[in-house]
């Protein structure tokens, strides 16, 4: 059964007419090419498809659109605001915490959520934080530098 | 090139592709979408060995939505596999499938849902076989085979090579240890699902985007599959999202794609599951070894006689390889005068295991650091001072005729003992904490091509137009290591200009040179010496283009800044852009190949292309580990790993190659496990098969070591695969010296430990580790003289070097 599916994705107002029982990792991919969001899994094990709804860290693979309706919904085609990069995405690039990049939105964006609550977490809560994320490749000490070095940028530029 | 003055190599830049990957804008192969593109499924087999009597597709064709369905007699009759002594795979499984998750049939359809439920209405009436599940399982019942042929009844290859006299090496020790262990199997887990997007278009021409790690030996076989010319077949690679030797194969899915869109006439996709993953696995072989060493009173290595035999599964993939890897890096860390190697692969009705990060090199590293360990202990000697006392030297040869050239492994010794207070903490350690030593090597690329012939290994086309762009042309992929991001910074550097004025274009092997892929860590060598010397023509028509404008000698200029210009008179010049287009009107299109083949330096002897590479990267490690004596929980506190990278290109890149297998190989000491029951993976899901997470991933102390290698690119050797490799054994040795307990096999589990510690207040050996060997006949050894202490040329000469 298809329905008609109002979200709120990045700012935008986005119409979509899709099956009701179609995650809303599927619903961002295959029918509004925000192919940004990846999957690891499809399961909620891997934390590769993270987004954010009302800025929590959500797994898409097993969230309903019609749950996220009215709801603020965002993914890393939505961190970088008029051509500028979050900081996060800047400390990501700058110090290779992104190797084959699959991973990299999820936890991209479960650290925005982390910076949110928390300006300057320890390494520790770091750690906790993007405990669910899995990455294959870098062995996470890049990415823990690279929140570190975002979440001092962020408090630089506001102080 | 003025070796010590570099402007871009050695600075720790962002890639070149970090930009793309942060916002989410990387194409990975599922993020491909065609118009009209159907989507494909894969029916793969619930019985671990059975014999297909009949598959009946009628109903999956009438199912609504359906625009194809296909079995293997769709497909030529054709068996394929990625080295040409093991051609033993089908896409589409015709007789019989010899695994759970052999592929039978495959459907293409409007959607994916609708494409699943078609292959649940394939019926297929199999006959079951009895499976095979492990090794001696495989031995014991010749009268049932999973192949017909091989070296014998359910054995893939046997092995057996002798460098001199190894029972005379051994009368003539002070000690002489024989220690039996076993590494468990284990998966890459790449975080990308493998997916591969066909079309064939109607002009006859087929086009396929895949998450490869190996588009040219895909390439290759999509022609002899298919029956089709290559230069009708044009194999495109994504962006690979995560490979460690996962995505080196031809895989049902790929042939299933191209096959597919042929009959549809629309571009058709796969993208596999999670479990499917795990099925197709080709990872790390589960190994049983048995290492017998000799070794004098002052820790020195009499000789040393070493036995594998590998849990291959069902299908050969690189298999002959890894049998040969088991046995072939254990001479190049420490002087080992004489040595015997005998290997066997057996097949099982499981995947496949291949090359995963290290390939059959890991677990003998395990064996033999742990039983070097085991040595020390009774020698009475410092386990870091005894391997610091032993070391291969350098520009020599090893007993089975492998090359060394550079190595900085005394340095990544002194430097990690120093880093970690080993000194200090070696037995001194309060109770349950412990501290471990460990150390390898491993190849900057494999000497030979997996098919023989005299062509380049790597090639690469740099072209350079008016616009002042510059275009790097190359077939290798990039999997995340940063390669292109390598190939870049080395242009850069030739040319005098940055990284971002060159574009580097992913390999399409309509465009690109061959390059033989990524995998044993041949990139950055191999393509890197290809664009250094590509680059370098470029650079001298330019010159000359430059000079006869000033009127000066080509020796006379420089290139750096974006401009080139006289040395020491920087204003007598111009900019890059200008100089292209002078070059580019003297001497019209400006486009310079590059091309890079290995030293010939196979020893002469059958199985010798197997192991020689242009030169050896060379680690230390040292692991803290807390042992909770309850659970027998290991906690790895912190690791300091020095790493002989040759010459850090970017340090940065460097640390994250090193850094992220320090992390893998804590996985497969600790937790990773690949393991089945009755022929069903146990744990097929990413929850299920234990990796680190961040909680897990303890701090990482990186150093690393520069010796320039006169056969890397201005120095430099590899560092995705090597570091691994210390880490599993000096974990096993921390927590022996934590809590006296030997865990000799992977993963060491808390039950292994509490299980050892239980035996060991018990009075029992205070040990966890296989008891017993297959019986086994291995051939009779090729006895080849032994090579050790032969001087090797300090320049090797190469094809295509000029």
């Amino acid at each position: 059964m298809k329905m008609l599916l109002s979200l709120r994705i990045n700012g935008e107002e986005r119409d979509v007419f899709a099956a009701a029982h179609k995650t809303l990792l599927e619903v961002l991919r295959e029918d509004l090419n925000l192919t940004g969001t990846k999957h690891g899994c499809e399961l909620g094990e891997c934390g590769t498809c993270t987004v954010l709804v009302d800025g929590d860290p959500v797994l898409s693979c097993l969230a309903l659109p019609v749950e996220c309706q009215g709801r603020e919904i965002k993914t890393v085609e939505g961190m970088a605001q008029g051509g500028q990069l979050h900081p996060l995405q800047q400390a990501f690039a700058e110090l290779g915490a992104a190797q084959c990049g699959y991973c990299t939105p999820g936890i991209l964006l479960t650290a925005e959520a982390l910076l949110v609550d928390n300006g300057m977490p320890t390494r520790d809560e770091i750690k906790v934080a993007l405990a669910g994320n899995l990455c294959r490749c870098t062995g996470y000490t890049k990415i823990l530098d690279a929140v570190e070095l975002a979440a001092l940028r962020i408090k630089g530029a506001r102080t | 090139m003025k070796k010590d003055n570099f402007t871009i190599i050695g600075q720790s830049l962002p890639k070149i592709d970090a930009w793309a990957k942060v916002v989410g804008e990387t194409k990975f192969a599922d993020d491909l979408v065609l118009s009209r593109m159907a989507h494909g499924k894969l029916l793969r087999s619930p019985h671990p060995h059975a014999r297909i009597k009949r598959i009946d597709t009628t109903r999956a064709r009438a199912l609504p939505g359906v625009y194809a369905v296909i079995t293997g007699h769709d497909l030529p009759r054709v068996k394929f596999g990625i080295l040409p002594v093991s051609q033993d795979e089908e896409a589409l499984c015709v007789e019989k499938v010899r695994m759970v998750g052999d592929a039978v049939a495959a459907v293409a359809a409007v959607d994916e849902e609708t494409a699943e439920r078609a292959t649940e209405l394939i019926e297929v009436e199999y006959e079951l076989l009895r499976p095979l599940m492990s090794i001696e399982d495989s031995l014991a019942h010749p009268e049932v085979r999973i192949h017909e042929y091989g070296d014998g009844p359910n054995v893939h290859k046997a092995v057996s090579l002798q460098f001199g006299d190894v029972e005379a090496a051994f009368a003539a020790a002070d000690l002489v240890r024989e220690d039996v262990f076993f590494f468990e199997g284990n998966t890459h887990l790449p975080m990308e699902q493998h997916s591969a997007v066909a079309q064939w278009g109607a002009d006859g021409k087929l086009t396929l985007w895949s998450s490869t790690q190996t588009p040219h030996y895909v390439h290759r076989l999509l022609s002899k599959i298919l029956d089709v010319p290559q230069a009708h077949i044009r194999v495109v690679a994504a962006p690979v999202g995560g490979g460690f030797g996962g995505k080196l194969d031809p895989f049902a899915h790929e042939i299933a794609a191209c096959k597919l869109s042929q009959l549809t006439g629309r571009p058709v996709k796969f993208t596999l599951t999670r479990e499917e993953v795990f099925y197709v696995h080709r990872g790390r072989h589960p190994v049983l070894m048995w290492i017998k060493t000799g070794f004098t009173k002052d820790g020195a290595i009499t000789g040393m006689h070493f036995r594998s035999w590998l849990d291959g599964g069902a299908y050969g993939s690189y298999g002959v390889a890894s049998t040969f890897y088991t046995g072939a890096l254990q001479t190049v860390t420490y002087k080992i005068p004489v040595y015997k190697f005998e290997g066997a692969r057996v097949f099982t009705n499981k995947p496949p295991c291949g090359p995963k990060r290290g390939h059959g090199t890991p677990q003998p590293r395990f064996a033999m650091e742990c039983q070097i360990d085991k040595a020390a202990e009774q020698l009475g000697l410092d386990p870091a001072d005894m391997r610091r006392q032993n070391l291969a030297e350098p520009f020599v040869k090893t007993a089975n005729h492998l090359t060394v050239t550079t190595t900085g492994l005394g340095e990544c010794i002194d430097r990690v003992v120093e880093a970690s207070g080993w000194r200090a903490k070696r037995g001194s350690l309060p109770p349950g904490k412990g501290i471990g030593i460990a150390c390898s090597s491993y190849l900057t690329g494999a000497g030979t091509a997996v098919y023989w012939n005299d062509m380049p290994h790597s090639g690469v086309v740099v072209r350079a137009d008016r616009s002042g762009l510059v275009a790097v042309l190359c077939g290798a992929t990039d999997i995340g290591q940063g390669s292109d991001s390598i190939l870049a910074y080395l242009v850069a550097e030739v040319l005098g200009i940055e990284p971002k004025d060159i574009r580097v274009h992913p390999a399409d092997t309509d465009l690109t040179p061959v390059d033989l892929g990524s995998y044993s860590s041949r990139v950055t060598l191999m393509a890197g010496n290809a664009v250094i010397q590509a680059a370098e023509r470029l650079r001298a028509k330019i010159f000359e283009a430059v000079a006869r404008k000033l009127e000066v000698t080509r020796d006379r200029l420089v290139a750096e800044d974006r401009r080139v210009f006289v040395d020491g008179d920087p204003d007598r010049g111009a900019s890059f852009a200008q100089a292209v287009v002078l070059a580019e009107s003297m001497f019209g299109v400006l486009a310079f190949p590059g091309s890079y083949a290995p030293p010939k330096r196979a020893g002469k002897y059958k199985g010798g292309g197997v192991g020689p590479s242009p030169c050896y990267s060379y680690s230390a490690c040292v692991v803290e580990v807390d042992v909770d004596r309850e659970t027998g929980e290991v906690k790895p506190t912190e690791v300091w790993i020095a790493h002989d990278v040759g010459r850090a290109l970017n340090p940065l890149l460097v640390e994250g190659q090193v850094e992220g297998s320090v992390y893998m190989g804590l996985g497969e000491v600790l937790m990773e496990e690949q393991v089945f029951r009755k022929g069903v993976h146990k744990i097929p899901s990413m929850l299920e098969y234990k990796s680190p997470t961040t909680l897990e991933t303890p701090e990482i102390h990186t150093i690393l070591v520069e010796s320039d290698d006169p056969e890397g690119p201005f120095g430099a050797k590899e560092a995705g695969q090597g570091p691994l490799l210390p880490v599993i054994p000096a974990v096993a040795n921390a927590v022996y010296d934590a809590v006296g307990v030997r865990i000799d096999e992977t993963p060491i589990t808390p039950e292994k430990v509490t299980k050892a510690m239980d035996a060991k207040r018990q009075g029992k050996p205070a040990r966890v580790g296989p008891e017993r060997l297959p019986v086994f006949r291995f051939p009779e050894p090729r006895v080849v003289e032994s090579a050790f202490g032969q001087p090797a040329e300090r320049i090797a000469e190469r094809p295509f070097a000029s």
